[in-house]
């Protein structure tokens, strides 16, 4: 039972790309100060659903519903170039008013405040240098920070873990779970690997098949629900306090799922 | 004293009137090149650059056959072939340079047809060598106040996306994100290009004046650490390049007397000098042999 006030709520969202529909039907609510992640395998749909969240392609059928203000984006993949003449202080002060056309006047309280995010995440000790020249965690730090800066009450962010090393990891999931709570955030953070992410996160979105459960890790994380979301049986092992999915025998149940309009399982 | 008299800086430098308006049109030039150019740069479109400065040249050529002012011709032709490049919005970095591709080499067939007609039809014999390799010297003072307004209209434009553009060149969903319209920002980008390209071109000639539009950005962007550090290093690099080009052709007819040198040559001269020093005060600083490449030039 949902009492908090939706940040986020999708609604039966659907949405082809090209001749291949992507996500069939997914539903789920995300409250302020939530931390919830995304997972599913690579290509179930997890960068498709975070792109139709923000607006960047149509949904086909079903509602996605955002409160209003600012929305924090990390996107997966960004090469930063070492050429570039920015530093990480420039990338979080772009992230205050990089939209806005013109120029724009020397501020105090505009520099504390990107000096107070550089502060927040840790990344103070390289805000002068070029951010392209930076570590991978460390340019995850500064583009947390960049995506922060106009205190979202949405954080989305597109695999952030991935490619860093097992300290960054911890590092960042750490750091997200914090700064969720001081700046009052709902974060919403797809990964391939849930394991980094259990210890920390409320909720997890399973996405697999085109359809999506949710609900806190425990719940959600069972052979019995996922076998039911994959349309096959899985079964979901726990080695050295690890999670492991592994897939069994596709089976009849693949077929019943398809017939079922009600792909969304929500557990409370 | 005798320095500045064998510059023949007192020789009449000043008060030769093909001087003023080059350094006049060179520097209002090298000036938008150098800001311009530094976007460019760093959004890795320095062979789009390359190619609208050539195909800006087959307007520079219609503009002789047809007897109006080659810098609209150069301006025409420019901004068309960065409408048709931003209008096809391609974001693959190898679709992009097959379309620029297919771009310059329909520009450049165009300009071969319009030199030949220049030279048959309308007897303008020096038409391909000014359009091609540019002819500071022999620019009609009737261009300055043009040059300039258009000089002054790229600069306008981009300090107006200054912010936006440097977000897209982050990240393009960043930028979307961040509630930058992309997509008006690209193209208000691409006709300041073609502003620059074809003052560049009117310069130094369309062949050439992608040196100036990339060369000093280039240079600058070794170097410096702050976008803002980064225009003015350009801006510097690009004016001391031009006016020192101008003054050493001028100074030329007195190496080999009456046949000055081409001041595109001198002007390309400065600015290579001004990368390799930007280059090794790079490496320096990194205190390796290897400094990280520089952005732009990975197009070639």
């Amino acid at each position: 039972m949902n009492t908090g006030e939706a940040v986020l709520a999708l609604e039966r969202v659907a949405v082809t790309l090209g001749e291949r529909p992507v996500l069939r039907e997914v539903s789920f609510r995300l409250e302020a100060e939530q931390f919830c992640a995304l997972i599913g395998t690579n290509g179930s749909g997890k960068t498709t659903l975070l792109r139709a969240i923000l607006g960047f392609i149509r949904v086909q059928s079903g509602r996605v519903d955002r409160a209003a203000g600012a929305v924090g984006y990390v996107p997966q993949k960004i090469t930063l170039d070492p050429g570039l003449p920015l530093r990480a202080r420039d990338v979080v002060a772009l992230g205050l008013d990089g939209a806005r056309f013109g120029t724009r006047l020397p501020s105090k309280a505009r520099t504390a405040r990107v000096q107070q995010m550089l502060r927040a995440v840790g990344a103070e000790e390289f805000a002068e240098q070029r951010v392209g020249a930076l570590s991978g965690g460390q340019q995850q730090r500064v583009l947390l920070a960049h995506a922060l800066v106009r205190r979202p009450k949405l954080l989305l962010l597109d695999e952030p873990l991935a490619n860093l090393d097992v300290g960054s990891t911890a590092e960042i999931v750490a750091l997200l779970r914090r700064l969720s709570h001081e700046f009052g955030a709902a974060v919403l953070l797809s990964a391939h690997d849930m394991n980094p992410l259990l210890p920390a996160v409320d909720r997890i979105v399973y996405l697999a098949n085109g359809c999506a459960v949710s609900g806190k890790a425990d719940e959600v994380v069972r052979t019995e629900v996922l076998s039911r979301l994959y349309g096959y049986h899985v079964d979901v092992l726990r080695v050295h306090g690890r999670v492991v999915v592994v897939a069994g025998a596709r089976d009849e149940s693949r077929e019943a799922l398809e017939r079922d309009p009600v792909h969304t399982i929500t557990v409370p | 004293m005798g320095a500045i008299s064998a510059f023949g800086l007192m020789g009449g430098f000043w008060s030769n009137q093909p001087v003023r308006v080059a350094l006049a049109v060179g520097g209002g030039a090298a000036l938008v090149c150098a800001v311009v150019g530094l976007s460019t740069v760093m959004r890795r479109q320095a062979f789009a650059g390359h190619a609208l400065a050539d195909v800006s040249g087959a307007g520079g050529s219609a503009a002789y056959l047809l007897g109006i002012n080659p810098l609209f011709g150069f301006l025409g032709m420019a901004a068309g072939a960065a409408g048709v490049m931003e209008w096809a919005q391609v974001r693959d970095a190898r679709e992009r340079d097959l379309l620029t591709g297919v771009v310059l080499g329909a520009g450049l067939g165009l300009a071969a047809l319009l030199l030949y007609l220049d030279m048959t039809v309308r007897s303008v014999s020096g038409a391909a060598i000014t359009v091609l390799f540019g002819s500071m010297f022999t620019i009609p003072p009737s261009i300055v106040p043009v040059a300039l307004a258009v000089a002054a209209a790229a600069l306008v434009a981009s300090a107006l996306i200054f912010r936006p553009l440097l977000v897209s060149t982050l990240s393009v969903d960043l930028a979307r994100a961040q509630g930058v319209s992309v997509r008006t920002t690209a193209l208000i980008h691409a006709m300041a290009l073609a502003l620059a390209v074809s003052l560049s071109a009117m310069t130094v000639g369309a062949i050439l004046s992608t040196a100036l539009l990339i060369g000093p950005a280039a240079a600058a962007l070794r170097v410096a650490r702050r976008p803002a550090s980064a225009l003015v290093l350009a801006a510097l690099i690009g004016l001391v390049a031009t006016w020192g080009g101008i003054a050493l052709a001028y100074q030329s007819y007195y190496w080999t007397p009456g046949r000055g040198w081409p001041v595109s040559f001198f002007i390309v001269m400065l600015i290579i000098c001004a990368y390799l020093v930007a280059s090794g005060i790079a490496r320096l600083r990194a205190g390796a042999p290897d400094a990280p490449p520089l952005s732009g030039c990975q197009e070639h």
